[in-house]
């Protein structure tokens, strides 16, 4: 008796779990495997891929990127977005070249964190106390960042350069064991993240806030104030991005950045972040920026096409994978 | 007490007709509440704005800088008008300058079926990038900011691929429809008034507007009552696609080239910023139509002013956006209050 009603019910229970699990699965892990198949097939293709100093380039470039994203990764946990980190990162580079160029290295790496930490507080603040959408507020930080980067260099007929006898060229340019310090960074960085959202309170929180806000607020979660950190955060490492690429060039350039807060959104997106917020992992964002590095890294290796197919080739993965996670999600529910 | 009736009261959806004056003090009060402000303070804020550039700008009130601020604003109000109308729905368009640049790209190489053509194909370009938007959007159920920032990315990819270099136009439609005029107004402004008229019949006369409005302020109540959910919002989309061709197809027109690389560039923030400082909010579930076209004036004149005064663009845009915040922070604040009534 008992046998004849559990029975089927077990087994819809047990296919939709393993649904689930296959879902969960393609959805944290689906830019993994595009990526080992995209390698593999790269360096069959191309001599030119699997070499070192072509690894090296490879994640050197996506140090700058990954590092912005890691903070987007947070605020989109709290279910926000930071639409001004490009404007941020580019006025972090421009303002650790003039202090470079003005005072020393220790004034380049603070100067920026200072104003850029001090921008993603007032968003936090704004955001989280005003109660303003995320959004617009951060849209309103990427005109002024970009204002204020403007406005210190000249609209942009200023270029503040590094010094050639400057210790901080060698915070980018530099390496150890043969792997550029800005790599390690991001290692010890993502590092860090990983042990905040899995080790301590806050990163429960952050995710809380994201799946849902009023239920964090009931159970007595700070949600104002992990906001304001969160945003904070984001602001920091954008600068602390500007910090690096202002090292590695050597110069503050003032024209970067315009579009990278998409391309960190993209990462993080296809990292299996769900953009509403409630839940993700820092190592799929890790995967996604490495993704799109890759991608514009093949598509430098075909001759034949120019920078223009990445962005196209990158959006048309980035809609395919939210196409299917959306889809994926929607067989689980039915 | 006092401020209790007055909250309620301000929420009254239809404002009183100006020919009845109230006979008491009250209604003249409830008025000028929030909800007042919010509803007129783009306008205030334009009226006061002139008022100030006629006082303090030399030259503003000629008809050659007048024509000139308005060429200049056209194209963004036609795009803002499909901005409107996403928003209203409680989604957004990122797509849109990547659609401006898309048909910028397409123009020369269609130039030779003619100037109508040519436009033609530009906003066929719209339509179909509006199409997969709303289909991705109310099909598949992306959320709009993702589904249009994939598209954005991807189809300013495709434009520069298509494109290329700056290539100049030599046709002598697009030369009338670029720098002519009827009656003294040119092209460019009389179109956008078209486009405005035909947006603001299209949500105040039509069924279509009025469940466009419905879907953005509960999508899920709006199916249960059957309304066609999905074909509005992709309708939407597809409108916001054809608007942002149609400002592409007007710039090019105006520069008399096409760049597709940079060609509606940051053109979608704009695009927000005129709809929400113009009163509509982002959550969606209302369109301010004048409202929107008010606010990109607005923008366009506080540029003008703090350009004309010696004051730098990077000023500019940074004075640009703390007025983005403060006009958002009004309208969280009367939705505060609309929510503590209920």
């Amino acid at each position: 008796m008992s046998t004849i009603e559990t029975t089927p019910q077990a087994a819809g229970t047990d296919a939709t779990a393993r649904r689930l699990k296959f879902v969960q699965r393609v959805q944290r892990q689906g830019a993994l495997a595009v990526l080992v198949v995209l390698c593999l097939v790269a360096t069959f293709q191309f001599d030119t891929f699997a070499t070192g100093a072509n690894i090296r380039s490879i994640g050197l470039q996506a140090s700058f990127l990954a590092v912005i994203a890691l903070g987007m990764t947070f605020v989109i946990f709290t279910g926000g977005i930071d639409l001004s980190v490009g404007s941020v990162f580019a006025l972090g580079g421009v303002l650790a070249a003039w202090a470079a160029q003005e005072y020393n290295t220790l004034a380049a790496v603070l100067v920026p964190l200072v104003v850029c930490g001090a921008i993603g507080l007032v968003q936090g603040l704004v955001i989280a106390y005003g109660k303003l959408a995320p959004f617009i507020v951060t849209l309103a930080g990427l005109l002024f960042a970009r204002g204020l980067l403007l406005f210190i260099s000249d609209e942009g007929a200023t270029v503040n350069k590094v010094p050639a006898d400057s210790a901080f060229r060698h915070l980018a340019q530099g390496s150890l064991l043969g792997i550029p310090y800005p790599i390690w960074i991001v290692v010890v960085f993502f590092g860090i993240g990983a042990l905040v959202l899995h080790r301590t309170s806050f990163g429960p929180t952050v995710l809380a806030i994201g799946g849902q806000e009023d239920a964090a607020d009931l159970m007595g979660l700070p949600v104002a104030r992990t906001k304001v950190i969160t945003y904070t955060a984001s602001g920091l490492l954008a600068g602390f991005a500007g910090v690096l690429i202002a090292s590695y060039t050597s110069s503050g350039v003032a024209i970067i950045g315009v579009g990278t807060e998409l391309q960190a959104i993209s990462a993080v997106v296809l990292g299996g972040t769900l953009l509403a917020g409630g839940a993700g992992t820092i190592f799929g964002t890790l995967v996604g920026v490495l993704l799109l590095q890759v991608i514009a890294n093949v598509i430098n290796q075909v001759g034949s096409l120019n920078s223009n197919w990445q962005d196209l080739v990158s959006g048309g993965i980035l809609l395919a994978v939210v196409v299917l996670q959306r889809y994926l999600a929607g067989t689980v529910r039915r | 007490m006092v401020e209790h009736t007055a909250t309620a009261a301000g929420t009254t959806p239809a404002p009183p007709p100006a020919s009845a004056p109230p006979a008491d003090a009250a209604p003249s009060r409830r008025r000028l509440d929030g909800e007042w402000f919010r509803r007129n303070g783009v306008y205030l804020g334009l009226v006061a704005l002139v008022l100030v550039n006629l006082v303090i700008t030399p030259h503003f009130a000629s008809t050659g800088s007048l024509r000139l601020q308005l060429v200049q604003v056209a194209p963004i109000i036609v795009v803002s008008l499909g901005m409107a109308l996403v928003i209203g729905t409680g989604g957004i368009d990122l797509s849109v300058g990547a659609v401006m640049a898309m048909t910028a790209a397409v123009i020369p190489l269609y130039i030779g079926y003619g100037t109508l053509g040519a436009i033609a194909v530009g906003l066929i370009a719209g339509v179909l990038s509006g199409a997969l938007a709303g289909s991705v959007v109310a099909r598949i159920g992306v959320q709009p900011i993702i589904a249009t920032l994939a598209i954005m990315v991807g189809l300013r990819g495709l434009a520069n691929i298509v494109g290329g270099q700056i290539k100049s136009i030599r046709d002598p439609g697009f030369r009338t429809l670029g720098s002519g005029s009827v009656l003294g107004i040119p092209w460019v402004v009389l179109i956008a008034i078209v486009v405005a008229v035909l947006v603001w019949v299209l949500m105040s006369r039509t069924t279509f507007g009025r469940q466009l409005v419905a879907i953005g302020g509960n999508d899920r109540a709006s199916a249960l009552a059957g309304l066609p959910v999905k074909r509005v919002l992709t309708t939407v989309y597809v409108i916001s696609g054809v608007l942002a061709a149609l400002a592409g197809v007007l710039l090019v027109a105006r520069n008399q080239a096409s760049d597709p690389t940079q060609l509606g560039r940051l053109v979608e923030l704009t695009a927000i910023t005129a709809v929400v400082v113009g009163g509509t909010p982002l959550t969606g579930g209302q369109v301010r139509v004048l409202g929107t076209v008010a606010g990109a004036l607005l923008m366009q004149l506080i540029t003008y002013t703090l350009v004309a005064h010696d004051i730098t663009n990077s000023v500019a845009q940074m004075v640009q956006a703390v007025i983005v915040v403060l006009a958002v922070y009004a309208q969280v604040g009367t939705r505060k209050r609309r929510r503590s009534r209920a």
